[in-house]
């Protein structure tokens, strides 16, 4: 992000839309969307930054977010989530695994087309994050300790907001 | 039919971003930056990195239509047939094979990119930022393929609309819809 500040506006302005924007997904279901495609593209990084953040929404809950990476059907989630999640890892995998049968599942525990969109993308963007933050071999220290602080900050600030400490003022976005 | 209620007769991504404008701005942007602004590799280059990682993501629309740009940049399309059928053989230069190999890894996943691939490219005189946009290219069209693909959005198969839309994306770029 530091290297090409331009492009980090476009990048950050993306992920704030999506995760913290205004929604009828919480931020903390959404960070879990993402924390959970990370996982499956097994991004050191992003799946634990973001699930860090994903547990500061979700009152500490540490142990939900470790649940959604293992084993989602069986977390302590709505059954829209659920299948909100089943979407986004076949959107992992490839957008044309999505069926119509998948959809339907997802409106019928009544998901909106808002949030079916907003699925499919936070899923294909996180194929672009990790992606980016691997491809580059970026410096990914290891332990959750690390990401907690980092996490808490950006759930109580945003990404646009936290982006001002690594980009110069002129670039950062609006 | 698309999988959610995304506006009428709108091919491709411009669907979902009719469907969400707060989203489509930041998308659009990215584009513009890594495809059509000023930079050491040419449009023409950048938008064969974005049809190769279309094509092997098997994405009807994104590789037809950034097909279609790269064929208006470069002023034929028979390079972008080679590029996306075997780009080792095609007319291009060493350093771009280079970068498309390492777009390649990417598709695949980040990891697969070695130290070997960077050097290679380096040694064929591939610069930081040349990488850096390969790599975020790739990474940008494993975004916006999935998403085309993800929301079933409409792909018509008509070549002539293709072709004006890649002439408009070479001449004005991606900030602005071009139909």
């Amino acid at each position: 992000m530091a290297f090409r500040p331009e492009t980090a506006k476009p990048l950050n302005e993306l992920v704030e839309v999506l995760l913290c924007g205004p929604h009828t997904l919480s931020p903390g279901e959404r960070e879990l969307i993402a924390t959970y495609v990370s996982s499956l593209n097994d991004c050191y990084y992003c799946q634990t930054i973001h699930g860090a953040i994903a547990a500061a929404h979700l009152n500490g809950d540490e142990d939900l977010v470790k649940r959604v990476k293992a084993d989602f059907q069986h977390a302590n989630i709505s059954g829209k989530l659920k299948a909100l999640l089943l979407i986004a890892a076949k959107v992992q995998k490839g957008g044309k695994n999505v069926t119509g049968e998948d959809i339907a599942r997802a409106r019928s525990e009544g998901a909106t087309d808002f949030e079916i969109h907003d699925t499919v993308l936070i899923a294909a963007a996180f194929c672009m994050y990790n992606r980016y933050v691997d491809g580059l071999g970026t410096t990914q220290p290891r332990g959750e300790a690390l990401y907690r602080e980092r996490g808490k900050q950006v759930a109580r600030e945003g990404y646009i907001s936290v982006s001002k400490t690594y980009l110069p003022a002129e670039t950062a976005a609006r | 039919m698309a999988h959610i209620g995304l506006p009428e007769r709108l091919p491709g991504i411009s669907g979902g971003f009719a469907f969400r404008p707060e989203t489509a701005a930041p998308m659009r942007e990215l584009a513009h930056i890594l495809l059509h602004e000023p930079g050491s590799l040419s449009p023409g280059e950048r938008e064969l990195i974005a049809t190769y990682v279309s094509s092997e993501n098997d994405c009807y629309f994104c590789q037809t239509s950034h097909g279609a740009a790269a064929a208006a940049h470069l002023g034929g399309d028979a390079v972008v047939k080679q590029v996306k059928a075997d780009f080792q053989n095609a007319p291009i230069t060493p350093k771009l094979k280079a970068l498309l190999s390492i777009a390649g890894k990417v598709r695949r996943g980040g990891k697969n990119v070695t130290g070997e691939d960077v050097a290679s490219a380096r040694n064929l005189g591939a610069t930081d930022l040349e990488i850096h946009d390969t790599v975020l290219i790739a990474a940008a069209f494993c975004m916006y393929n999935r998403y085309v693909d993800g929301l079933g959005t409409w792909q018509p198969h008509d070549q002539t609309m293709y072709a004006e839309m890649g002439k408009h994306l070479a001449e004005h770029g991606y900030l602005k819809p071009s139909r």
